[in-house]
């Protein structure tokens, strides 16, 4: 579904990313782990071209993202995006945060979108918050709206950019249960994460991103049970 | 003879509330009408501002949106009404169309540096929201980034609306009969100038109140919901 081949991303001198390559399939589930400023993030942002990467190639679908004549946004409808800050629309209600990007690009009747709406906001149980401002949630009901609301657009593949990172500890468990029905369902997803328990259980493929390379990948029982490299010894040292 | 019954005799008997109600009528015209065309303007020079900082194609636009902000910051607002009136619509005595034009122009130059501190405001994950949705640059603009831009700034655009009220007092010097050369009219004409003038500056005056009054129900209304300090 997206091939990776030797994706670089350099910011002024730096080099954040060195050649990355990677083949996510449909209904995989990948996690990338890696200390910070590994360029996990930076990895993950590319996938969509938020951040422009500076060489290399994202073949999603067929096509090549890099490609200049591309209809990014057409392809950026099929893959959704959840940030680390949420970033609901705060001017809107809930619904309105669900259904504003459908309405306006699938051309789908009002009808239609908030019917959507409400079923996804039902399967995270937040039906009845459906007209709240995102400021009247607690932050994992935020970010669990804002999984909503990517996947309102019914994208072929989900992109998390450490969704857990700014939430409170006790609302971390509500957000990685709507992702584990997620993956359970079937959803492609591409996770940056800090949460070595979700990826030891959800994922299928682990990735381990130092220094803006891939410094090992496998099975999340290669990468916690039999790591190889040095680097991912100490790194889950450190974390676990 | 006290001030009411002078005031009595003058605009009721005399019949120059007739001329006050055309003066008041047009300043109203004049500041609405380059209300509505400044924040156009200003808009439009903003959003191009906005975008045009990391988009080499759009620097000869962002350049001439510099200029047009610099020159008209530059010259002194009846200056500039000269100018249009006198050379480049010389042919058009059409004053209040001309003025409404020029204190237009000259009120999106500011409301184009309100309007982009305003964009600049808004986070910058609103952005990358609206296009990790699949909106176009435009799309989240309308819909994500001028909405939130436009409540941050409400108060200065009041501001600038009660200073622009301020500055059409301005247009009588290209004939045009405002609230203010309608004043100084009645005083020519009556040689009373404490009656017609005091009059003048108290609508102003209430006019602006009511401006600011105006503001807060806004302010209140808008941000029923949003967790910035209610003032």
């Amino acid at each position: 579904m997206i091939d990776v081949v030797n994706l670089e991303k350099h910011f002024g001198g730096e080099n954040v990313l060195n050649g990355i390559n990677v083949t996510i399939n449909k209904g995989d589930v990948v996690c990338v782990i890696g200390p910070s400023g590994s360029g996990k993030s930076t990895f993950l942002r590319c996938l969509n071209m938020l951040e422009k990467p500076t060489g290399g190639s994202i073949i999603f679908e067929g096509d090549n993202l890099m490609d200049k004549h591309i209809d990014l946004n057409a392809h950026r409808q099929k893959m959704g995006m959840v940030f680390q800050q949420f970033n609901l629309f705060p001017h809107m209600t809930i619904m309105e945060n669900l259904t504003t990007a459908p309405m306006m690009l699938k051309k789908m009747s009002k009808d239609d979108a908030q019917k959507k709406a409400l079923e996804l906001l039902e399967r995270v149980g937040l039906a009845d918050r459906a007209s709240d401002r995102p400021s009247q949630l607690s932050g994992g009901q935020q970010q669990r709206v804002a999984i909503c609301r990517a996947l309102c657009m019914e994208p072929d593949v989900m992109l998390f950019d450490e969704p857990t990172s700014a939430l409170d500890p006790e609302m971390v468990g509500e957000v990685l249960d709507v992702m584990k029905e997620l993956a359970k369902a079937g959803m492609t997803m591409v996770v940056v994460t800090h949460e070595m328990g979700f990826a030891r259980e959800v994922s299928n493929r682990v990735i381990f991103l130092d220094d803006g390379v891939i410094a090992e990948e496998g099975t999340p029982d290669e990468i916690f049970n039999h790591p190889q490299s040095e680097r991912l010894q100490s790194f889950l040292a450190k974390v676990l | 003879m006290s001030f009411f019954t002078k005031f009595q005799e003058i605009f009721i008997e005399k019949g120059y509330y007739n001329l006050m109600l055309e003066g008041f009528k047009n300043t109203l015209i004049i500041t609405l009408g380059a209300l509505v065309i400044g924040l156009v303007i200003g808009t439009i020079v903003a959003v191009i501002k906005y975008f045009g900082e990391d988009s080499k194609p759009m620097k000869p636009l962002v350049w001439l949106c510099d200029l047009y902000t610099t020159v008209v910051r530059g010259i002194p607002v009846v200056v500039l009404l000269l100018i249009f009136f006198f050379v480049v619509f010389a042919k058009s005595s059409n004053g209040i169309a001309i003025a409404t034009l020029t204190f237009g122009i000259n009120s999106g130059a500011y409301m184009a540096e309100l309007v982009r501190s305003g964009l600049n405001a808004v986070n910058i994950g609103q952005m990358e929201a609206g296009r990790s949705l699949g909106m176009s640059k435009m799309q989240t603009m309308r819909k994500i980034i001028l909405p939130q831009a436009i409540r941050y700034i409400l108060p200065a655009i009041f501001n600038e609306l009660i200073a622009l009220l301020k500055e059409t007092s301005v247009a009588g010097y290209v004939t045009v009969v405002d609230l203010t050369r309608a004043g100084n009219l009645v005083r020519n004409n009556t040689y009373n100038a404490v009656v017609p003038l005091t009059l003048v500056a108290v609508v102003y005056l209430v006019l602006v109140i009511l401006l600011t009054r105006l503001l807060k129900v806004l302010e209140r209304r808008l941000s029923v919901n949003d967790r910035r300090r209610k003032s």
